[in-house]
C-alpha cells in the first residue's frame, strides 16, 4: 500500500520508449538511453541471456524492454513462450516461429525476417521458470502499454488485470492520465476499479463498484459476485452491507447486459446461418422459382463450388489469402457450366413435367457425388481459412463476432443485390423475366427462349457454386456437402414464396435465426425438426409462401 | 393450371382431349374379364417363388448345386418387401399423381413397430440380461420402460401398431397437406422434409428408439428362432402371400368406381372437383392406404434383415423407391414390383462386384428412364390383345400430346 518516490520513478521509467527521452532527462539517466536503439547493444544485451541466472534474465529482459529497439516485443513474447534459442555452433540467438516442430523455422531477432531452419538438436533453448515468466509477463505488459497501437494497449491492460500488484496499479494509474484512446481509458478504469475493490476504505470500494457496473466482462462479474457471497465460516466475505448491496446490484446489471449481448450474438449466428441458406436459396429461387424446374442436383452444384475452392487452394498454396477470391469466379464458372450442360442435355426435354425433372436431376446429383468421390476420394477435405478471415472482431467483453461469419453475411448481401441488379437492370434479366412470365409471347417477340433457359439455369447453378465457396469456410468439404443443406434450402424457397428473391432473403434469414434461437433450448436436432414442422404448418396458412406470385402469371405456376 | 404428374393434361383447354379417353380405357381394360395377362403372369411367378424357393432351401441338400442358401432367401425376401413398398408408391404416384418422397418414413415406422416387438421378445437374453429393458436402454441408463413401449410384448398389439402408426401419420399429414391443396413438387418436397425430420428425430438417443444403432440382435418371433433357415423360409412365404394380397387389394381399389375417380383426379384435379367429387377425401384415403401398405412392408422387412436403424428414413431411400416404380412402369402395379426386384438385384450385384459403379448406374437409371422410358419396362412390351391399329393410334395420340406440350412451352 505504501510506496516510495523512488519506486514510482522506476515504474514510470519502465513505462515505455515514448516517454523515455523526457523521463530520462528528468532522472538524469540519459546516458543509458542514447545508444540503446543501436542494434549492436541490443544484440549484446540479448546475448547475455545465454548464461544468465533466472534472476538476471529478468533484469536483462527489463533492460531489453527499455532499449527502444523495434523488435523488443517480438523477442520478449518469444522468450515468454519459450521460443528463444541460441545456435550451438555460433552462439547466435534466434526466435523460433513455432514452439513445436523439428526442424524449427528460425527468425532473426533484429530484422524479424526468416533465417532458415535448424534441427532442434543444434539449438539450445533459453529456459524460463515460473517466477521469471510472471516477471516477463509484467515486462511485456508494461512495454505493450506504451505501444502506439491502441488494441495492443488494451490487450496489455486486460493482461495486467489478471495480476494486479502495486507497481502494476501505479503504472496503470500513470497511463490513465495520459491515455487518449477512450476504449483503453475505460479498460484501465476497470482494472483500477478492480484493484480498488481490495481497498480497506468502504467508500473507495463503493466507487469501484460504481465503475465496474459499466463493464460486461465475465471476470469482473465473478469478482463482484465474490463480494456478495459468504466465506466458508459463515460470515460475509464483505463486511459492509452497502457495498454488498451495491455489488449485488452491479452483478444483476452486468448479467442483464451480458444476456442482451449473448442475444445479439445468437441473432448474428442466426443471420450467418441464414445467409448460407439465402445463398443456396437464391440459386434455387432462380431455377425453381423462375423456371419452374426443380433441381435436386442444386446441392451438388454447391458441392462443386466447394471442391473448386479446394482445388484452387491446392493450385496456389503460397497465396491462400487471395485463393478464396480466385475461387469465387472459378466456382461460379464450374458450377454454371455443369448447369448449362445439364439444362441442354436433360432438363430441356422435361419442361412442363416437374416430377420427371425432379427424378432426372436427382439422378444427376448421384452421378456428380460419385464423380467427386472418384476424383477426390470419399474423405472430407478441409479448406484452409485465409488469415484475413480467421479471428474475430471484439466489440466488447461480452460480444465477439467471428470474421468468417461476418464476411459470409456481407458476401451474401453483395451477391443478393448483384443478382437483383442483373434481374432488374440487364438485358438477360429482362429476358429471363419475360420468358418466365409468358413463354409463348416472349418467343413471339423474338427472344431466343432456349438460350435464355440455358443461361437462367447456368446462372442459378453458378450462384449455388458461389454458395459452395462460402460453405467451404464453415464446414469440411465432402461429397455429401450438398445433401445436408438442400432440404433446408428448398424449405426456404417454399417459405419465402416461389420465384421471389426478396422472399428467399427474408425466408432464409428467418429460418436461420429461428433455428439458432431454438437451439439453446431444444438442441440442434430438435430445433431443426421444429422448424420443419412449423413450416409444414405455415404452408397451411399460406400455401404459396410469404410473398406469393401475383397477377396472371401466378395462375400457371 | 397445369396439374398432373405427367404434365400432359392442362385445364385451360375446353374440348376433352381424345388421348384422355384412350388412356383411361386402357387402364380400365381387364375390368370385365378378371385379371389381365400381365397380372396373372405376375401372380403365377410370385406363387412359384413362394413354393420353389423354400423347397430348394429346405429339402435340397446343401451339397447340391440347386440348394439355396439362407442368404439368398433373405435377399429374395428383401426384394419382395421392397416390391411391396414400390406397390404402395405406384398406387399413389401412378394412379393419383402424388409423388411422395416420404414413403420410406412409413416403411421405417412399420419396421420400427416390428422391431419394438422383437426387442421385447429378447427379454433377459440380452447382453445386460435385464428382463424388461432392451440392451440399449440399460446402456443409456433408463430406469423404466418409456410409456410407448408398453404393449409391444404382445404380437397382436405390435401388428396393430404397424398398421396404425404409419396410417395415422399419413392421415394427419395428408389431411393438412391436401386440405390446403399442396400439390405437385411442393408436396414432394414436404414429404421429403417429413422423412428427413423423422430421420433426425430417430437419430436422437433420448427418443427411446436406440439412437443411431436402432434395433438389432433379435432372437425370435412368436417363439420361432430367427436364426434358423426354416423361420426365414416361412417368412418368405408370408411375405410373398402378403405381396400377392396387397397387389390384389390395390387392383381392386384401382378398378373400383373410387379408382376411376382417383384416375380422374390424376388427370384433371380441378375438373374432378368441379364435378362435385370430394377430391381431398379420395386423395387422403388412398394416401393412408398406401402408407399402411408401406408400413406392412417395413414390418415384414425387419425380421428378415435383422436390423432397423434411422438411416432407413433417409430421403434417398424414398427416392430410390420412386425410381423402382419408374423403371418398372408407373400405373401398372405389377410393373412397380418387377422394377423393385430388378433394380435391387442390380444393386446387390453391383455394390458387391463394382462398389464405385453403383451410384453411377443408379444416377443414370434416373436420367435415362425419365428421358427415354416414361412407361418403364412394362411399356416396352406391346400389350397382348391389342391390335396393331390400336397401338398405332395410341402412338399418334402421344405424338399429338407431345406437339401440344411443345406448343405450350
Amino acid at each position: 500500500m505504501f510506496r516510495t518516490e523512488l519506486q514510482i520513478a522506476k515504474t514510470i521509467l519502465r513505462s515505455g520508449q515514448r516517454l523515455l527521452p523526457l523521463l530520462a532527462l528528468w532522472f538524469g539517466a540519459a546516458g543509458s538511453y542514447a545508444q540503446s536503439s543501436n542494434d549492436a547493444s541490443f544484440l549484446s544485451t540479448l546475448g547475455e541471456l545465454r548464461d544468465a541466472s533466472y534472476a538476471d534474465k529478468a533484469a536483462i529482459a527489463e533492460r531489453l524492454s527499455q532499449s527502444g529497439h523495434p523488435s523488443v516485443r517480438a523477442v520478449l513474447t518469444a522468450f515468454l513462450e519459450e521460443r528463444l534459442y541460441y545456435r550451438n555452433s555460433d552462439q547466435k540467438i534466434f526466435i523460433a516461429k513455432t514452439a513445436e516442430g523439428d526442424p524449427l523455422n528460425l527468425i532473426d531477432p533484429l530484422t524479424l525476417k526468416s533465417a532458415g531452419s535448424a534441427s532442434i538438436d543444434s539449438l539450445t533453448q533459453i529456459g524460463t521458470n515460473n517466477a521469471l515468466r510472471s516477471a516477463l509477463r509484467a515486462t511485456v505488459a508494461r512495454y505493450s502499454l506504451s505501444s502506439q497501437d491502441a488494441s495492443v494497449r488494451s490487450d496489455a491492460v486486460r493482461e495486467m488485470e489478471k495480476s494486479l500488484d502495486d507497481p502494476t496499479v501505479a503504472l496503470l494509474r500513470q497511463r490513465s492520465e495520459i491515455e487518449t484512446n477512450s476504449g483503453v481509458k475505460k479498460e484501465i478504469a476497470t482494472a483500477l476499479a478492480l484493484a480498488g475493490l481490495d481497498s480497506s476504505d468502504a467508500k473507495t470500494r463503493l466507487d469501484a463498484i460504481a465503475t465496474l457496473k459499466q463493464s460486461v466482462s465475465q471476470d469482473v462479474r465473478n469478482r463482484l459476485e465474490l463480494l456478495t457471497g459468504k466465506s466458508p465460516d459463515g460470515s460475509f466475505s464483505e463486511s459492509d452491507e452497502n457495498v454488498r448491496r451495491a455489488a449485488a446490484g452491479a452483478v444483476a446489471k452486468i448479467d442483464r447486459w451480458r444476456n442482451f449481448y449473448s442475444g445479439i450474438e445468437t441473432l448474428f449466428f442466426g443471420l450467418s446461418l441464414g445467409s448460407v441458406l439465402v445463398l443456396i436459396a437464391i440459386g434455387l429461387a432462380i431455377t425453381f422459382g423462375v423456371m419452374g424446374v426443380i433441381n435436386m442436383a442444386h446441392g451438388e452444384m454447391m458441392m462443386l463450388g466447394a471442391y473448386a475452392t479446394y482445388t484452387v487452394q491446392l493450385a496456389m498454396p503460397a497465396h491462400i489469402g487471395i485463393s478464396i477470391l480466385v475461387a469465387i469466379p472459378a466456382a461460379f464458372v464450374v458450377a454454371g457450366l455443369v448447369g448449362v450442360l445439364m439444362e441442354r442435355t436433360i432438363i430441356q426435354h422435361l419442361y412442363g413435367r416437374p416430377l420427371e425433372t425432379l427424378l432426372a436431376t436427382f439422378g444427376v446429383s448421384l452421378i456428380l457425388q460419385q464423380a467427386v468421390r472418384s476424383i477426390y476420394s470419399a474423405n472430407n477435405r478441409s479448406v484452409v481459412t485465409p488469415d484475413w478471415m480467421s479471428g474475430s472482431l471484439r466489440l466488447n467483453d461480452a460480444l465477439e463476432i467471428t470474421y468468417n461469419r461476418l464476411y459470409i453475411v456481407i458476401f451474401t448481401l453483395i451477391v443478393f443485390f448483384l443478382i437483383l441488379l442483373v434481374f432488374k437492370r440487364t438485358r438477360i434479366g429482362l429476358d429471363i423475366r419475360a420468358v418466365s412470365q409468358n413463354r409463348a409471347m416472349a418467343k413471339a417477340m423474338g427472344i431466343h427462349t432456349k438460350w435464355v433457359d440455358a443461361m437462367t439455369f447456368g446462372l442459378g447453378s453458378g450462384i449455388a457454386g458461389v454458395a459452395g465457396v462460402a460453405l467451404s469456410q464453415l464446414t469440411n468439404v465432402g461429397p455429401n456437402l450438398g445433401q445436408s443443406y438442400i432440404i433446408d434450402s428448398f424449405m426456404v424457397v417454399v417459405f419465402g414464396g416461389v420465384g421471389n428473391l426478396w422472399g428467399s432473403l427474408i425466408g432464409g434469414m428467418t429460418m436461420g435465426t429461428v433455428n439458432e434461437l431454438l437451439e439453446p433450448f431444444a438442441g440442434a436436432v430438435l430445433a431443426k425438426i421444429f422448424v420443419l414442422v412449423a413450416l409444414i404448418l405455415f404452408i397451411q396458412v399460406r400455401p404459396r409462401g410469404l410473398f406469393p406470385p401475383k397477377g396472371r402469371a401466378a395462375e400457371d405456376k | 393450371m397445369k396439374e398432373d404428374s405427367a404434365g400432359r393434361q392442362t385445364e385451360n383447354g375446353e374440348s376433352p382431349d381424345p388421348g384422355q379417353w384412350k388412356r383411361t380405357t386402357l387402364v380400365a381394360r381387364g375390368r370385365e374379364g378378371g385379371l389381365d395377362r400381365g397380372a396373372s403372369w405376375f401372380l403365377a411367378a410370385l406363387a412359384v417363388v413362394a413354393v420353389v424357393v423354400p423347397i430348394l432351401n429346405q429339402l435340397v441338400p446343401a451339397s447340391s448345386p440347386f440348394h439355396l442358401s439362407v442368404y439368398a432367401i433373405t435377399l429374395i425376401g428383401k426384394y419382395l418387401c421392397y416390391g411391396m413398398l414400390a406397390l404402395a408408391v405406384d398406387l399413389i404416384w401412378g394412379y393419383c399423381g402424388i409423388l411422395s418422397l416420404g414413403h420410406a418414413a412409413f416403411f421405417s415406422l412399420g419396421g420400427y413397430a416390428m422391431g419394438m416387438y422383437l426387442m421385447r421378445q429378447i427379454g433377459p437374453r440380452g447382453v445386460y440380461g435385464d428382463p424388461i429393458l432392451p440392451d440399449f436402454m440399460v446402456f443409456l441408463n433408463y430406469k423404466s420402460l418409456p410409456w410407448f413401449w408398453h404393449g409391444f410384448n404382445h404380437f397382436a398389439f405390435a401388428v396393430l401398431m404397424m398398421i396404425f402408426v404409419p396410417g395415422l401419420l399419413a392421415l394427419v399429414f395428408g389431411w393438412f397437406a391436401f386440405r390446403s391443396r399442396v400439390t405437385g413438387v411442393y408436396l414432394s418436397i414436404i414429404t421429403q422434409a417429413l422423412t428427413y425430420a423423422l430421420m433426425l428425430a430417430f437419430f436422437r438417443n433420448d427418443m427411446g428408439f436406440g439412437g443411431n444403432n436402432g434395433f438389432t440382435d433379435f432372437k425370435d418371433i412368436l417363439g420361432f428362432d430367427l436364426h434358423s433357415d426354416s423361420t426365414h423360409a416361412v417368412l418368405l412365404v408370408i411375405t410373398a402371400a402378403a405381396l400377392a394380397g396387397s397387389y390384389l387389394a390395390c387392383r381392386a381399389i384401382v378398378e373400383s368406381r373410387a379408382g376411376r375417380v382417383v384416375l380422374a383426379i390424376r388427370d384433371a384435379e380441378s375438373r374432378t372437383r368441379f364435378l362435385g367429387y370430394p377430391v381431398e377425401t379420395y386423395k387422403l384415403w388412398l394416401f393412408v392406404f398406401s402408407a399402411v401398405l408401406a408400413g406392412i412392408a417395413g414390418a415384414l422387412y425387419v425380421p428378415q434383415i435383422g436390423i432397423i436403424n434411422p438411416s432407413e428414413f433417409s430421403p434417398i431411400n424414398s427416392i430410390e423407391a420412386v425410381i423402382w416404380v419408374a423403371v418398372g412402369g408407373r400405373g401398372t402395379l405389377y410393373g412397380a414390383i418387377i422394377g423393385a426386384v430388378l433394380v435391387n438385384y442390380a444393386k446387390t450385384y453391383l455394390t458387391g462386384a463394382f462398389p464405385e459403379v453403383w451410384l453411377y448406374v443408379l444416377g443414370a437409371l434416373f436420367v435415362l428412364v425419365t428421358l427415354f422410358l416414361p412407361r418403364g419396362i412394362i411399356g416396352l412390351m406391346p400389350a397382348r390383345g391389342k391390335t396393331k391399329g390400336e397401338i398405332e393410334s395410341e402412338k399418334e395420340v402421344e405424338a399429338e400430346e407431345d406437339r401440344e406440350q411443345s406448343l405450350k412451352e
